[in-house]
């Protein structure tokens, strides 16, 4: 491979010091993608009662509807029409979970009127007001699912990029650095027996250097010890 | 808006009057935020409508009536933001099939995949 660094002490410290901080990381992120994951399971469960209690409650809130309608006479057309303003509205708040944020909504009263105060005011008025309280504990339990599910979708979505971000962790970057830091150890190793070879062979051409030397020193010392002996013979 | 989001509504006419006695109702001389659907209402102002509603930046919840919502089912899976956020509820004349509603699928899916 060619991103391969250099093979040195300094290098190998590098990523030494990076696999630490992989590892760290890795564990850090699963300890966040369990503790998604406990918090997800929390509220599927959430979900799935609040949507069972939702069917009955609207089925309740329909039914205190038809009474109404039949107490009071046909008023939807008067409650579909004419100026109104909201006098529920949500306000979003963030909910932290492990770092995610996730987005509650809460119900907020305006207090503002409504043309529609006055109904029923011929008569059925008790059972309008009824249904309008059915309706208000529904819309009350749907904004709680609302943000139920709003959390949930959200934390679905973390929960994917978390687990993308440990597995990238753990099957890729991790084991790419245990490469380079096997692949810097071995090229050291290698580096260090070729040095250790070198350093011998330097040794052994020293050492024959060496002899060389002494075996010439010694002939010239026999020569002249051979001429001086001559001289002396000659006197 | 810095007094909170709006409800809106899509569904048949006793859903939209039931929620709007409780309060959500907002009419504005260019707008509302609520839509009655009949069997006369043509698809497109209801894809329509729904598209006005998600890209309006003071409406935090959208209800639908979930045989409104099976007629758009197509809108509304493609539909993936966050906020604001899609409901789909049970009507008077359609009881409420848990089978359909895309986060009930999900839900089901982890929760029955979590118990093997």
């Amino acid at each position: 491979m060619s991103d391969k660094p250099p093979p040195t002490r300094m290098n190998q410290q590098v990523f030494k010091g990076k696999k630490k901080a992989a590892v760290g990381g890795f564990r850090l992120l699963k300890k966040k993608a369990d503790a998604l994951k406990a918090k997800f399971r929390d509220y599927a469960k959430a979900i799935a009662e609040t949507k069972g209690t939702m069917a009955d409650d609207t089925k309740d809130a329909f039914f205190s509807l038809t009474q109404a309608e039949y107490a009071a006479g046909d008023f939807k057309k008067a409650v579909l029409e004419g100026n109104m303003v909201a006098q529920v509205r949500v306000t979003s708040a963030v909910d932290n979970v492990a770092g995610v944020k996730l987005p509650v909504f809460n119900l907020q009263e305006t207090g503002a009127v409504n043309d529609n105060q006055t109904l029923g005011l011929v008569g059925g008025g008790k059972k309008i007001q009824a249904s309008r309280d059915r309706f208000g504990l529904v819309l009350k339990n749907l904004i709680k699912l609302a943000s139920l599910q709003t959390s949930f979708v959200t934390l679905d979505e973390a929960m994917k990029v978390t687990n993308r971000r440990v597995n990238a962790l753990e099957n890729v970057t991790i084991p790419r650095i245990e490469g380079i830091l096997s692949y810097i150890s071995r090229e050291l190793d290698e580096l260090e027996r070729e040095d250790f070879t070198r350093l011998k062979k330097v040794q052994a051409a020293k050492e024959e250097r060496i002899k060389e030397e002494q075996a010439r020193k010694d002939e010239e010392a026999k020569i002249a010890k051979a001429e001086l002996g001559g001289y002396y013979d000659d006197s | 808006m810095s007094e909170g989001k709006l409800v809106a509504i899509i569904g048949d006419s006793d859903t939209v009057s039931g929620f709007l006695l409780a309060g959500c109702g907002h009419r504005t001389p260019s707008s509302t935020n609520f839509l009655v659907v009949d069997p006369e209402t043509p698809l497109s102002r209801v894809e329509e409508c729904f598209a006005d509603l998600t890209t309006r930046s003071d409406v935090g919840i959208i209800l639908i009536n979930q045989h409104v919502a099976n007629t758009i089912r197509h809108v509304l899976s493609r539909y993936n933001e966050v906020v604001p956020t899609v409901l789909e509820i049970p009507s008077k004349d359609h009881p409420y099939d848990p089978e359909k509603d895309y986060i009930m699928q999900r839900v089901n899916m982890y929760l029955g995949a979590g118990q093997e």
